[in-house]
């Protein structure tokens, strides 16, 4: 049978895949450029018995879906640069409490107020760095519309597996823009659920550590009774102050990301096995950069595309393969250098590294990539 | 990129050039089954100030999703005739609305127009149908997708009662662009 498909923004293509990976609540509060996402969440979830709520400001929208998701719902809220920087210290909240959650942000020109209606790359540092001290975190950047439906799905699985907060990247390009897209039957794409404890309500520990890395996560309502608090904490949930414990919680909670990195990372990679220069590029302007690539390749330059779909973890191994194999990196951004630091600091230089950035609202086009290479020949 | 063909449609906020090129690109890529991209950029307010909305056609997947070299664009008002058609590549084509549009941009294009916000009034009867008028001219300018293809998706898009309004639109504008450039 013919699959369904839809012409859809890369925002409804997020909302459906958030129902496609079983969310069941959505709280939030409509921000320009991604005001579809809550739309489309607000007439779908209650068709599956799901709940929406639109709450007072970003922050009470973030605080909702935490509360929600220790219920054992699979939750989402999507923002925008000046909500984002509100949901800081909740989201700060889901990474110490270990609380999964999913949380788009669909970047605009910035900082403050910024440029509403502009696209931009400028919050991928800040979805590592965002929130107060150390603390792990995975974003993620898809480029089309298919690939936003499918990797909201993983966003989904990677919270619940990893039990924390995931953010996903998208910008008001990709998150405006229509594709045609095939809806996948349900079971053909993964979906995770949480891990449920196996042991007694009575012995329950909430960051009991002693059968790995990630201790199941109780829902709040069921028989199983413990603490959430933002302060560090001890197994039991309770806080605590004692030095060795409070080591031991975070380098735990950052051990979740490096020892599963595999899992994690995800990249593609474009003519990447011949090539002398490598762009590397993320969400929408890795296709202006495959479209420069296929240009220089036309002109006999060999050229290559390396473009992220998991932006953190950083790709960190494949992109310091990639660097002793090229004469020169050229990263595209629509920020002033941003993931560029992470390429320089990964790739210890051994070539050099350029960048492209722009702020003003429009996309970093292919010619602007295509002449960025050339200069470096 | 071999067969990439990019369409501008611009004019002002609320005028309904988004809609048009939504219906373009479900006529390519869910009708045709072709690839094709829809994006557009305006300003925040709702009515008014310049608005463009693009859509790129293809054979193969597309990679920019913006435009580079405009094959065909479309121009309502004058600002947006002013600002939208210089992207336009040597040899290819304008249409523009000749109440609105009287400074005519010159270039390396071939300008074909007619008043089109006029033919919606008077002859299909509705000005908000403009934008279904304007869309039947560029298909028939462009070739891109077929007639029958840009009006099953324009059935598709409206609501019951005004699908006979909108055909009539479609199909006006389709006429007139074919009568031009026989």
């Amino acid at each position: 049978m013919a699959k369904k498909v839809a012409l859809l923004q890369g925002n409804e293509a997020c909302a459906l895949g958030a129902l496609y990976a079983g969310c069941s609540f959505f709280g939030g509060y409509p921000i320009t450029p991604s005001t579809e996402v809550a739309e489309v969440m607000s007439k779908e979830l209650p068709k599956t018995g799901g709940k929406f709520i639109q709450m007072e400001d970003e922050i009470a929208a973030m605080a909702s879906i935490l509360g929600a998701s220790l219920t054992g719902a699979k939750v989402l809220t999507a923002t925008s640069g000046p909500g984002i920087s509100l949901k800081q210290e909740l989201i700060g909240y889901a990474c110490i409490a270990e609380i999964p959650c999913v949380i788009v942000n669909v970047m605009r020109g910035g900082p403050s107020t910024g440029m509403p209606t502009g696209p931009s790359q400028s919050d991928v540092m800040q979805a590592k760095w965002g929130t107060h001290g150390d603390h792990p975190a995975i974003a993620l950047v898809p480029a089309s519309c298919q690939e936003i439906f499918s990797e909201t799905v993983r966003a989904f699985n990677l919270a619940e597996i990893y039990r924390m907060p995931v953010q996903i990247l998208l910008d008001e390009i990709n998150g405006h823009m229509r594709e045609r897209i095939e809806f996948p039957e349900p079971g053909e794409l993964e979906v995770i659920d949480r891990q449920q404890p196996t042991v007694s309500p009575a012995d329950y520990k909430p960051f009991d550590d002693s059968q790995g890395d990630i201790p199941p996560l109780a829902s709040f309502g069921s028989e199983y009774r413990y603490h959430v608090t933002g302060l560090n904490k001890a197994a039991d949930g309770f806080p605590t102050a004692k030095p060795e414990l409070v080591d031991a919680e975070e380098r735990r909670q950052l051990r979740k990301i490096e020892a599963n990195r595999a899992d994690i990372e995800k990249n593609e990679e474009y003519l990447t096995d011949d090539a002398e220069f490598i762009v590397v590029a993320y969400g929408t302007i890795s296709r202006s950069a495959r479209y420069a690539v296929d240009v220089l390749r036309k002109e006999g330059i060999k050229a290559g595309l390396f473009r992220p779909i998991t932006l953190w973890p950083f790709p960190e191994a494949r992109m310091a393969e990639l660097a002793n194999q090229v004469k020169a990196i050229v990263v595209p951004e629509m920020n002033l250098g941003q993931m560029i630091l992470e390429v320089e600091r990964v790739t210890r230089r051994v070539c050099p590294v350029e960048g492209i950035g722009r702020v003003d609202g429009e996309p970093i086009t292919p010619a602007q990539i295509v002449a960025k290479v050339k200069e470096v020949l | 990129m071999s067969s990439r063909y990019e369409l501008r449609f611009s004019g002002a906020g609320g005028q309904g050039l988004i809609t048009a090129g939504i219906i373009l690109a479900e006529a390519a890529a869910i009708v045709e089954g072709q690839y094709a991209v829809q994006s557009q950029s305006y300003g925040p307010e709702a009515r008014g100030g310049a608005s463009k909305s693009e859509v790129i056609i293809s054979n193969d997947p597309i990679d920019y999703p913006k435009a580079t070299n405009v094959d065909a664009c479309l121009a309502l008002t004058q600002e947006a005739a002013d600002k939208y058609a210089i992207g336009i590549k040597p040899g290819g084509m304008l249409l523009i609305d000749s109440d609105f549009v009287k400074r005519e941009p010159k270039g390396d294009f071939k300008t074909i127009k007619f008043p089109i916000i006029s033919t919606a009034k008077n002859e299909v009867g509705r000005e908000i149908v403009a934008n279904v008028v304007a869309l039947g001219a560029m298909v028939a300018l462009t070739g891109i997708v077929s007639r029958a293809a840009g009006e099953q998706a324009v059935i598709a898009r409206v609501p019951e009662a005004f699908i006979e309004l909108n055909k009539k639109a479609y199909n006006t504008g389709y006429e007139k662009v074919k009568s031009l450039i026989a």
